[in-house]
C-alpha cells in the first residue's frame, strides 16, 4: 500500500510531476495519490526530498538458497548459436564471478555437441546439452518442456535469454510454469552485493524513462537481454568446462508443426545483430531511391532499416522498420538518412553507440539526438558520402 | 467459436514530452489510446469472422474503469462482446499476475477457439503478457504472428516472423497467436459502429467474478518489483555541419572512419 506522511509533507510537489501515471495530486493543500491510476513504481518515493511517501509490501519470505548458479540461454539457429549468446556469456561471466558461482550455458537442439567448446570458451564452466530431433528447430512447447525439466532439477539463481523473437516467447511460457520472475528487454544488469540479488534495468514508456526491477521472492531471477549492449565474452580456449549431454529420445511433443523456415533476405535486414544500420525515410520521395540507401549500406556492410511513412508508404518490407512498432536497435552506427526523427522512431535508435543524421530541413529532431549531421539534400550526400567511404576504407582493409 | 482478443488502453507515449527543467515526463494532455499492436489483434478477429461461419469477436482488457473507452472502441470497430476485468487488487499486477487474471477471465468466457493479442504493449514493451496467457490455459502458441495462411474452425498455418524471415507453422486450436502490424491494416469505425458502441453494455469482471486466486495478483503477489525509475541520461548535443556539402562530407567520412576504425 501507498501512503503519504502528512506530517512530513511540505506539500512542494516535486512527486506530482515525478509520477509516470498522473496519480498524484494537491487538493486543499494535502497531497492525494489516486490509487486508480497508481501502478506502486515507486518513482515518487525516490524524488521526495522529505521521506514523505511510503510503499510498504507484505514480504512474504521464502528459503531460496536451493538455488545457485547463473544461466544463459544458448539459442542456436540451424546449429549456429546467435551472437547475443555470446554478449550473454560475457555479461553472466561478470555475474556469476561477483556472486561467486558457476556459469553454466544451457543448449537445446540436435547434433550440437561440436558447439559446446565455443560455449566454454566464452566463459561457461558447464553446457547442459538437450538432444532431440524436435528440439532441432524451435518449437515453443519442447523447448518450454525442457527447460523448464532443466530449471526445476538444477535451480540456477538466474536465467539470462536474448531479447529475440524466440526468447522472449520462449521464456515468457517458462515463467509462468515455474513461477519465476521476468523483466525484458534488459540494457543494464548488475547484482546487488549486499542482498545478492539480480538489478535488473529497462527502458519503458518507449524508453522515455528507465526502471530498475528486482525479483526478491522468487527464482530463478529472469531476464530477456537486448542485443548489442552487453560486451561480447573474451575467447579463450585453453578454458575447460565440463559437458552433460542429456537426450531427450522421444520424451517431448509438439501441438505445432513446424512446415517451413524462410530466409528472407540474408544478411541485409538482420537489424538487431548488425554493427552498422543505415536506414531512409520519407525524404528518399520514392521506393527506387532505397537503391542509395543500400549503396552505403554496401560499403558499410550495414543493414538497411527503415522510418514508419517509408514502410507504410510500401516503398520497402516491414521487416526493415525501426521504431516503436518495428523493431529496436541499438548499433555502434546508426546512419539515418531522409528521417525527420519522430519520436516513434527515435525510441528504437536512440539508444545507438553514434548516430549519424542526413537531413535537408535543420530543425528536424533528429538533430536533436545525433552525435554528428549534415544539413543537406541526402541526394548529393549519400552519394558522395558513399563515394568517399568507400575509397577510405578500401585503403583502410588493404 | 469465439475469438477473444485481448486489449490493452495505454499512454500514447508518442506524444509524451519531457520536461526540460525537471528532465521528467509530462503526461499532462497526453491521451489514452488501444495500444497500437492491439488494433491489428483486433483487425484480425474480425477478418476471421470474415472468414468462417459463426465466429464471435469479444474485447478483454484488465484495467482501472476508465478503460472502458477502449472497449467501446473495440465494439465501433465492430467488436460482438465486451468484458472488462477490473478490480482494485489488481493494481500493481506485473506480467505474470496480469497473465494469470486474464487468463481466468479467458476461462470465464468460455469455449475459445482463438485468443489474439499484440505482440507487446507500447508502455511496457515486454512481450510477455501473450505467452504468458497460453502458458497458464495451456495452449499452444504462435508469437509475432504475420500471415494467417490457412484457417479452418480447427486449425490454422501462420507465418511467424523471426529477425532473418519467417517460419511457416501449423496449429492447431484452441491457440494463442500474437501479432506484428505487418499482418493487416486496421478498419476504420463505422458510423453505425460508433452508435452501437454508445449503447453497448460493457460487462465488468471483479476478481472474485472469474473465481481466481487472490494470491496471484496484485502488487505483493507479484514476483518482479520496481525499486527505481529515473530518465535516461540526454544525449551530448551533437556536432551538427551546415554549409558546403563537399567539405561537410569530407569532415563526416573522417569521423565515420574514426568510429569503425578507431
Amino acid at each position: 500500500m501507498i501512503t503519504v506522511l502528512i506530517e512530513k509533507c511540505s506539500g512542494c510537489g516535486v512527486c506530482i510531476k515525478s509520477c509516470p501515471f498522473s496519480a498524484i495530486k494537491i487538493k486543499d493543500k494535502e497531497l492525494i495519490i489516486d490509487l486508480e491510476k497508481c501502478n506502486f513504481c515507486g518513482a515518487c518515493v525516490e524524488i521526495c526530498p522529505l521521506s514523505a511517501i511510503e510503499i510498504k509490501r507484505e514480504e512474504i519470505k521464502r528459503d531460496l538458497s536451493a538455488y545457485k548458479n547463473v544461466w544463459v540461454f544458448a539459442e542456436q539457429k540451424k546449429g549456429i548459436v546467435q551472437p547475443v549468446v555470446y554478449e550473454l556469456l560475457g555479461k553472466g561471466r561478470e555475474l556469476a564471478d561477483s556472486l561467486g558461482v558457476q556459469l553454466w550455458a544451457v543448449l537445446l537442439g540436435n547434433n550440437i555437441k561440436d558447439v559446446c567448446r565455443d560455449l566454454i570458451a566464452s566463459g561457461a564452466d558447464k553446457v547442459l546439452a538437450a538432444e532431440d530431433e524436435l528440439l532441432e528447430n524451435y518449437l515453443d512447447e519442447p523447448y518450454t518442456q525442457v527447460l523448464v525439466d532443466l530449471i526445476e532439477k538444477h535451480k540456477p539463481e538466474i536465467v539470462l535469454t536474448g531479447a529475440t523473437t524466440i526468447g522472449r516467447a520462449l521464456i515468457s511460457r517458462v515463467a509462468v510454469k515455474i513461477g519465476a520472475g521476468l523483466t525484458a528487454d534488459c540494457t543494464g544488469l548488475e547484482i546487488d552485493l549486499k542482498d545478492k540479488i539480480l538489478l535488473q534495468t529497462r527502458p519503458a514508456f518507449g524508453g522515455n524513462i528507465m526502471a530498475t526491477i528486482i525479483t526478491p521472492n522468487h527464482r530463478p531471477q529472469m531476464s530477456t537481454v537486448r542485443h548489442k549492449v552487453m560486451k561480447e565474452a573474451q575467447i579463450d580456449n585453453t578454458r575447460s568446462g565440463e559437458v552433460e549431454l542429456i537426450n531427450y529420445n522421444g520424451k517431448l511433443s509438439s501441438r505445432t508443426k513446424l512446415i517451413d523456415v524462410i530466409d528472407e533476405v540474408g544478411k541485409s535486414v538482420n537489424l538487431t545483430e548488425a554493427d552498422v544500420v543505415v536506414s531512409g525515410g520519407y525524404g528518399l520521395g520514392k521506393p527506387e531511391n532505397f537503391k542509395i540507401i543500400e549503396g552505403l549500406a554496401e560499403v558499410l556492410d550495414a543493414a538497411v532499416g527503415a522510418s514508419r511513412s517509408a514502410v507504410d508508404n510500401g516503398w520497402i518490407p516491414y521487416a526493415h522498420q525501426v521504431g516503436q512498432t518495428g523493431r529496436t536497435v541499438c548499433p555502434k552506427l546508426y546512419i539515418a538518412c531522409g528521417i525527420s526523427g519522430q519520436i516513434q522512431h527515435l525510441v528504437g535508435m536512440q539508444s545507438s553507440d553514434v548516430i549519424v543524421a542526413i537531413n535537408r530541413d535543420s530543425e528536424a529532431p533528429i538533430f536533436k539526438v545525433a552525435t554528428y549531421g549534415i544539413v543537406g539534400d541526402l541526394f548529393e550526400v549519400i552519394p558522395l558520402l558513399t563515394k568517399r567511404l568507400n575509397e577510405i576504407l578500401k585503403k583502410a582493409r588493404v | 467459436m469465439k475469438v477473444i482478443v485481448c486489449i490493452k488502453q495505454v499512454p500514447d507515449t508518442t506524444n509524451v514530452k519531457i520536461d526540460p527543467e525537471t528532465n521528467t515526463l509530462i503526461r499532462e494532455g497526453v491521451e489514452s489510446i488501444i495500444n497500437p499492436f492491439d488494433t491489428y489483434a483486433i483487425e484480425e478477429g474480425l477478418r476471421i469472422k470474415e472468414r468462417l461461419d459463426g465466429v464471435e469477436v469479444i474485447a478483454l482488457t484488465m484495467g482501472p474503469p476508465q478503460a472502458e473507452e477502449a472497449l467501446r472502441e473495440a465494439i465501433s470497430l465492430g467488436v460482438d462482446r465486451a468484458v472488462l476485468l477490473s478490480d482494485r487488487k489488481f493494481a500493481g499486477s506485473d506480467t505474470w499476475a496480469t497473465s494469470y487474471a486474464l487468463s481466468k477471465a479467458i476461462e470465464k468466457i468460455g469455449d475459445y477457439g482463438l485468443i489474439i493479442c499484440g505482440k507487446q504493449a507500447i508502455d511496457g514493451d515486454t512481450a510477455q503478457v501473450g505467452p504468458g496467457i497460453s502458458s497458464w490455459l495451456d495452449l499452444p502458441q504462435a508469437a509475432y504472428v504475420r500471415h494467417i495462411e490457412k484457417l479452418s474452425r480447427d486449425k490454422a498455418t501462420v507465418e511467424r516472423m523471426t529477425e532473418e524471415g519467417y517460419d511457416v507453422i501449423e496449429i492447431p486450436f484452441p491457440a494463442v497467436f500474437t501479432v506484428v502490424k505487418e499482418i493487416n491494416e486496421p478498419r476504420f469505425p463505422s458510423l453505425k459502429g460508433k452508435m452501437r458502441a454508445k449503447r453497448a453494455e460493457i460487462e465488468v469482471w471483479s476478481a472474485a467474478d472469474v473465481g481466481l486466486d487472490e494470491s496471484c495478483v496484485g502488487l505483493n503477489n507479484s514476483p518482479t518489483r520496481v525499486v527505481k525509475i529515473f530518465t535516461p541520461p540526454v544525449r551530448e548535443k551533437g556536432m551538427i555541419l551546415e554549409g558546403d556539402i563537399s567539405e561537410n562530407v569530407d569532415k563526416l567520412t573522417d569521423l565515420i572512419r574514426d568510429v569503425l576504425i578507431g
